[in-house]
């Protein structure tokens, strides 16, 4: 279903790529697929975000918008009689599920990058410490939105599944790194199960990286320092 | 059913600031329960229990926390009067980016205030300044940054106001000097009765700034 010339520029490997993304799959919309290459920016990228030159970029009808969480509420606004609402539809859930795609981004996400970049086994164990404590609460966060539905969302994915979802092949990427389960089944069993609804619903499976590659890239995003 | 509205807020944060003045906007009565933030009440740790911070925003018994959340939690709750947001989705989602980019004006500033020496009080000024310029330039000739209507994004960035004097005067520099725009469209905001009505005092805050940076180097 095409409605409108939409681009997206982005990069397989961004979790905040792949937020649009699922997005645009959600609403059924066709887009052209504009992938940076590692290490350049294209002319396009810094025309269309010279604020902060950063991918996604979503552009519709030659106009840009940038950031992942405002590309999604975008695309949920501008197609809202297509496909399901990405948003809850209660201004009080609405709230709910934007403070914790905050906690997500500025908290979660934080503490997650700290293991790729700790240096020494204190600072891994510390920074693994933090983001147990920060998935607990994100396990209780479940609870209290999904009301004893499937998803963040209830029955199908929005925009908290897809703000927490997109890191679910990092998530593996950086357990593999550290050595250690981070997305435990007995500690956040509603979590753990939710985590694979996500990756199994047909607008994500498409677009989660495989492990091996990710895994692959990350070596290159995050070289460990020599001995 | 009568709405019960409660912020737990305190009075120079410019977080409360913008709920503040949303609520104004929409002329919803509220009760306002200052807080003391070195001996938190038993109320805010149980309604902001991720954070521990205000503004809470308690609707009917309902927490909502996080300043620009709560704006724009007020703008769906109360939809009729006076719009904080605009209708389009494309101007939305640049509002909602301005207002994201404002906040990231917050580290800069911590370092101009609380920086551990000259050095990185200097780079927090330098980050600053050149933040608030390329908002300037957003803002262009535009009375507020919505246009002809007060909203958001001006919401977002006034409560920055209320503290320029004390920018200035501890990082030793005139923003209306870098960024006289700016300083037009703050001197417009003032004069709206919810503005008038939400922002501290600046030299209050001004005077504040000594024991806060004693209670920064205690934590």
């Amino acid at each position: 279903m095409v409605t409108g010339d939409v681009k997206l520029i982005g990069s397989w490997a961004s979790v905040f790529v792949m937020r649009a993304r699922i997005a645009l799959n959600l609403k059924s919309i066709s887009y052209e697929f504009l992938q940076e290459t590692y290490g350049t920016k294209s002319e396009l990228l810094l025309k269309s975000n010279p604020v902060h030159k950063k991918m996604p970029v979503l552009i519709h009808a030659d106009k840009p918008v940038c950031e992942s969480n405002i590309i999604v509420q975008y695309i949920d606004e501008a197609w809202s009689s297509y496909g399901p609402s990405i948003l809850p539809s209660q201004p009080y859930d609405n709230a709910i599920a934007r403070f914790w795609a905050a906690y997500v981004d500025d908290k979660w996400f934080i503490a997650l990058r700290s293991i790729l970049t700790a240096r020494g086994e204190e600072e891994k164990k510390a920074a693994i410490a933090e983001v147990e404590e920060r998935t607990d609460h994100l396990e209780k966060a479940f609870m209290e939105c999904s009301n004893g539905k499937p998803f963040f969302n209830g029955d199908h994915i929005g925009y908290l599944d897809i703000a927490l979802g997109s890191f679910l092949g990092w998530w593996k990427v950086v357990e593999l790194d550290a050595n250690h389960i981070l997305l435990d089944e007995t500690k956040t069993p509603s979590l753990f199960q939710w985590a694979e609804r996500f990756c199994n619903d047909p607008d994500v499976k498409p677009l989660m990286p495989e492990t091996t590659k990710l895994a692959e890239f990350a070596r290159k995003l995050f070289p460990k320092p020599q001995a | 059913m009568v709405d019960e509205v409660i912020l737990l807020d305190y009075w120079p944060s410019l977080f409360g600031v913008r709920t503040r003045i949303a609520l104004e906007e929409k002329n919803v009565k509220f009760d306002y329960i200052e807080q003391d933030l070195c001996n938190k009440s038993a109320l805010l740790l149980e309604m902001n229990p991720v954070h521990k911070k205000i503004p809470v925003l308690i609707h009917n018994g309902k927490p909502v926390c996080e300043s620009l959340i709560q704006v724009e939690f007020i703008d769906e709750t109360w939809p009729k009067a006076n719009p904080l947001l605009p209708s389009d989705p494309y101007q939305r989602a640049q509002a909602r980016f301005w207002g994201n980019f404002i906040d990231q004006m917050l580290p800069g500033l911590g370092k101009l205030m609380w920086g551990a020496n000259g050095e990185e009080q200097e780079e927090g000024k330098k980050e600053f300044v050149e933040m608030l310029k390329t908002v300037e330039s957003e803002l262009g000739d535009r009375t507020y940054f919505g246009g002809e209507t007060f909203g958001y994004v001006d919401i977002a960035l006034i409560g920055y106001y209320c503290w320029f004097d004390a920018f200035e005067k501890y990082g030793n520099f005139s923003i209306e000097a870098e960024c006289p725009k700016i300083i037009a469209w703050a001197k417009r905001c003032v004069k709206r009765d919810s503005v008038a009505k939400s922002l501290p005092d600046s030299e209050k805050v001004t005077e504040l700034v000594p024991e806060l940076k004693k209670k920064k180097r205690v934590e």
